[in-house]
């Protein structure tokens, strides 16, 4: 009973500039808090996985800076039309891409890593929650979507083995379903 | 020992235990003292330790000339401009400034710009002369005087020092690469941070 009741304690907040501590927490949950983003940012890395050196870091370097860049425009008002839309196709191209094992040129991959990145960076800006601590949640955002990507790379390391390739591309489908759910939801 | 020089002793220990200074153990009250407030200021202060540590990543790229050379310039130039921000305190929050720094440094890391040794040191001196006249404005305000901007100097070289070496140690290939995406980080988060500034209200 006692360490069942260890397991919920309330916040402390004990010593801790309040508005600094939540903003770095906002900011690590907020990438991890919508499916659809938390699906799009591991196929990234799946996908850099499955295309090997040197796009397996490329563009888990390509997405987080568009992506902020997005966020910049969403924290700044710019309006960007069809976010959720963008979203939801990146879902499905990026599931796809993973499905079929697409090997685009390296330069075309990061092109549309970085376009779909603009959406999703744009629809966190604009969600951004008034009064936190603009730098610690920016850490924290940054950190949590990175992670999703390492992530993603790591889950791809299976790719080395045949079930592991047959794996990825069930993931990709999943991930493709997802987002057409995503878009199909986007218009109701 | 006998009854009554064991009274006494416990007597004088008494006494003793009535006399102490305040301990003042919780330095909420009491700061660290003007130096370690420094330290402390600089290692707590992301605004302050991205740069520093982003420079110190992109002098590590360009090898251990660049480390060496940016390991007295950004302590350098930071302490100058701290010197200079302590004597004319006008401006000590700059964040369109602070953040393009991030965003810039970042960039370079990420990029792995092929700098010279002296760009870099030329880019450790611009950086150094902006946060160190913004920190010593800030300790101008804050009344901790030449002392808080020895402490944040000091933990500027520690950092740098670590951080350039580090960099120039790493023997593999996935190691550098760490780096790279290390610098997109801090250059993402500049962005973001840019967003924040520029944010209607």
């Amino acid at each position: 009973m006692t360490l069942l009741a260890t397991l919920w304690p309330a916040l402390a907040w004990a010593h801790v500039e309040k508005g600094r501590a939540e903003g770095f927490l906002a900011g690590v949950h907020h990438p991890v808090s919508g499916l659809d983003h938390v699906l799009a940012m591991i196929s990234v890395g799946l996908w850099g996985a499955q295309l090997g050196a040197p796009a397996v870091w490329l563009l888990p370097v390509t997405f987080p800076m568009v992506m902020a860049f997005g966020g910049m425009l969403g924290l700044m008002g710019a309006p960007l039309p069809g976010v959720e839309v963008g979203i939801a196709l990146s879902g499905i191209l990026l599931g796809l891409a993973v499905l079929a094992e697409w090997r685009p040129p390296l330069w075309s991959a990061a092109v549309i890593v970085g376009f779909f990145a603009i959406f999703h960076g744009h629809a966190h800006g604009s969600e951004l929650p008034a009064g936190a601590s603009g730098l610690l949640y920016s850490i924290g955002f940054v950190m949590a979507t990175g992670t999703l990507h390492a992530t993603g790379i790591g889950v791809g390391v299976i790719h080395r083995w045949g079930w592991g390739r047959v794996a990825l591309r069930a993931a990709g489908a999943f991930v493709a379903s997802a987002g057409a759910y995503f878009l199909w939801r986007a218009f109701t | 020992m006998t009854r009554s020089l064991l009274l006494r002793a416990l007597a004088l220990a008494g006494v003793l235990l009535l006399l102490p200074a305040p301990s003042h153990a919780h330095l909420m009250n009491t700061g660290l003292g003007p130096f370690y407030d420094g330290v402390t200021h600089f290692a707590l202060t992301p605004e302050d330790l991205l740069p520093a540590l982003a420079l110190a990543l992109l002098a590590g790229q360009r090898g251990s000339r660049a480390g060496r050379l940016a390991l007295f310039a950004l302590p350098g130039a930071w302490l100058l401009g701290g010197l200079v921000g302590l004597a004319f305190p006008t401006i000590s929050y700059a964040p369109v400034l602070t953040t393009a720094s991030f965003i810039a440094l970042g960039g370079l890391v990420a990029a792995e710009a092929r700098l010279r040794p002296e760009w870099v040191t030329a880019l450790a001196v611009v950086v150094g002369l902006l946060h160190g006249y913004l920190n010593g404005a800030a300790m101008a305000q804050a009344k901790l005087g030449t002392l808080g901007v020895v402490g944040i100097v000091s933990t500027l070289f520690v950092v740098v020092a670590l951080g350039a070496a580090m960099v120039v140690a790493i023997g593999v290939p996935w190691g550098r690469i760490a780096v790279r995406v290390a610098g997109s980080w801090i250059a993402a988060i500049g962005l973001l941070l840019l967003g924040w500034s520029l944010r209607r209200v």
